[in-house]
């Protein structure tokens, strides 16, 4: 196939990957975008394998990696509970990584293939976008597996704060530098996978001091990280397709890693550095808790208060997403509004373990998506509100945010809760959120308790209100 | 693409050449021929590289500048995502960043008789079979979770 051609086409696959992106823009053009995405991904496999015209044999090992790997995908796909998708993404990220660590492999054992020389010739300029392919790859790989066993519970979600562990990150870091110049100088295939062995610790030393909660930041990280290992190789290749794609995964994810750091009033910065929410013995003497008194109350009570309003918001944390009531909440949502009452849903951008991952829960459920809100668009109604349900989200409606200067959550925005007439909050126990902090709406007079799994008390309420 | 690169270039000036070798009776004069029509390609690519930049371009610098354009590109679009996609989002981005798949095909498509093809053909493969783990994956449960969202009856 004639070289142009093919890199039009590739062009042309690129094109419909911003096509699938802008289609999530709205839920109603979504599906169409994410059918362009995969038309794009199509053409560019077709492409490819008309240009690259592989042999009988290797065209057998083609359709079996592709059965292999398609096969698992979709079975994954399939099976998967949405309350997993941050870990199910975070297992995706690594796999991109690895894979561009593979390529890049393959491209320096054949670099005749990839037409960027020979081998003991491979031009200095490949060999470097090489390897700022391979190192972010690899870096991305280890990260996302110790974010899966963070977010899967195969690991503490408290950060683990290692001795010397900036001091141990620089090094690495320069040592990877260094590596890389070297590998332009002598093409030594030890010295490439020296690059991969440093880069894969690299990745694990930064992702494992960052605590469970702060995952929607490192999972958009990675997720950008991804893209920009993509672009590396990308530029290897010369590929249009991967370049453009790897430019618009890598924003995509910064975008989405900045938006949550605003969502928690933190920097990127000390979010990577680690280390947040770890001390939670250090919040405050357990007196102060004793010395006041909490209002608690029963389902039963809590079916009479929201049968008699007129508004309700329902603010869903990760909670809900734990002890898997978005079914129960959905049912409890119906039985009101047969009732006559109003029925919204407030999200906080980082309710949850990754960016949207309550409207998704809640799509499951079958909530309507125009009853759900963002921070920004609800805040003002709770004022008007008679009822506030906070399922399973605590430090995302703690009034310190605004009030106290010396409260670790100072500065974050947060949903205003406080303002409807009623508070109703279900949680397993008194304890502190994940940043360590009291919340001080337990105590307030028109806040009630309701002790116990976030489904179970859903579920009483339902039979409750019945 | 209107820009030749001085590699095309070359290449359409030895076919040039090779055909006026068959067509000319005299070698001589089929030397010159296509000389001549070198010396014009040249001409004509230096002329198309001359009025974009004065002067040859490193493929580099084209590849860069698409890397560039697409950031901005990605920064706009990602912006408008409603954050309720946000999930599929990612989901959706992880699965076009498989394109890599791209550098998997022709790693495995390597012929197996030049040296350390073994290996590329190996690594290639293990690339293959992530690679189709996240696109199959990757858009199968955006397509799932995008089919969840439901509109309010009535």
């Amino acid at each position: 196939m004639n070289a142009s051609l093919t890199a039009t086409l590739y062009l042309v696959s690129g094109v419909l990957f911003v096509l699938s992106l802008r289609g999530l823009s709205s839920p109603a053009t979504s599906r169409q975008g994410n059918l362009f995405g995969m038309i794009g991904m199509a053409i560019a496999v077709v492409v490819t394998l008309l240009a690259a015209k592989p042999s009988f044999g290797s065209a057998v090992l083609i359709l079996a990696g592709l059965g292999i790997g398609g096969g698992i995908g979709a079975f994954i796909a399939k099976k998967i509970a949405m309350t997993a998708m941050p870990q199910l993404v975070a297992a995706f990220h690594s796999l991109v990584g690895l894979a561009a660590v593979f390529v890049a492999a393959g491209a320096l054992y054949a670099p005749q293939a990839f037409g960027i020389g020979d081998v003991g010739h491979v031009h200095a300029q490949a060999l470097i976008e090489m390897s700022i392919g391979v190192a972010i790859g690899a870096i991305t790989f280890t990260g996302s597996i110790i974010a899966f066993a963070k977010l899967n519970g195969n690991m503490s979600g408290k950060p683990i704060l290692l001795p010397m562990r900036h001091a141990v990150n620089i090094g690495l870091a320069t040592a990877l530098v260094l590596l890389v110049i070297a590998l332009v100088f002598t093409e030594s295939h030890f010295v490439f996978w020296l690059i991969v062995i440093v880069s894969l610790v690299l990745g694990g030393l930064i992702i494992v001091p960052i605590g469970g909660a702060d995952m929607p930041v490192v999972i958009s990280m990675l997720n950008s990280y991804s893209g920009w290992a993509a672009a590396g190789i990308g530029f290897t290749l010369g590929n249009t397709a991967l370049i453009i794609t790897g430019a618009l995964v890598g924003s995509s994810g910064a975008i989405l890693s900045y938006i949550m750091c605003k969502g928690m009033n933190r920097s990127f910065i000390s979010v990577i550095l680690g280390g947040f929410g770890g001390e939670t013995t250090a919040a405050g003497p357990a007196g102060s808790k004793e010395g006041r008194s909490v209002k608690s109350g029963s389902a039963e009570d809590a079916a009479f208060i929201m049968k008699n309003a007129s508004k309700v918001i329902i603010v869903p944390g990760y909670g809900m997403a734990v002890a898997q009531a978005q079914h129960a909440l959905r049912e409890m949502a119906d039985t009101l509004k047969k009732e006559g009452v109003e029925i919204k849903y407030a999200i906080h951008p980082v309710a949850g373990r990754m960016p949207g991952h309550m409207n998704v829960l809640l799509a499951e459920a079958n909530v309507p998506y125009d009853e759900v809100f963002e921070l920004d668009d609800i805040n003002n109604d709770f004022g008007q509100a008679d009822v506030a349900y906070v399922i399973g989200a605590n430090d995302v409606t703690n009034p310190a945010a605004k009030t106290d200067p010396q409260s670790p959550i100072y500065g974050m925005p947060i949903l205003d809760v406080e303002k409807a007439k009623t508070v109703l909050f279900i949680k397993r126990s008194m304890a502190s959120g994940y940043a360590g902090v009291d919340n001080e709406l337990f105590f307030r007079d028109n806040t009630m308790m309701l002790f116990g799994d976030a489904k179970k008390v859903t579920e009483e309420i339902v039979k409750a209100l019945a | 693409m209107s820009n030749i690169t001085p590699d095309q270039a070359l290449e359409k000036a030895t076919a040039a050449a090779k055909a006026a070798g068959i067509a000319a009776q005299d070698a001589a004069a089929a030397a010159q021929a296509a000389q001549s029509y070198v010396d014009q390609l040249a001409t004509a690519a230096g002329a198309a590289a001359h009025s974009i930049s004065g002067g040859v371009i490193d493929p580099f610098v084209f590849r860069l500048s698409i890397f560039v354009l697409a950031i901005f590109v990605g920064y706009y679009v990602v912006w408008s995502v409603t954050p309720a996609l946000h999930t599929p989002l990612m989901s959706v981005t992880n699965a076009i960043s498989s394109v890599i798949v791209v550098g998997a095909l022709l790693a495995v498509s390597v012929p197996m008789i030049e040296n350390g093809t073994t290996f590329a053909k190996v690594f290639g493969f293990l690339a293959l079979v992530m690679a189709s783990v996240n696109i199959f994956g990757g858009f199968l449960v955006t397509n799932r979770m995008l089919a969840m969202y439901k509109k309010k009856e009535r």
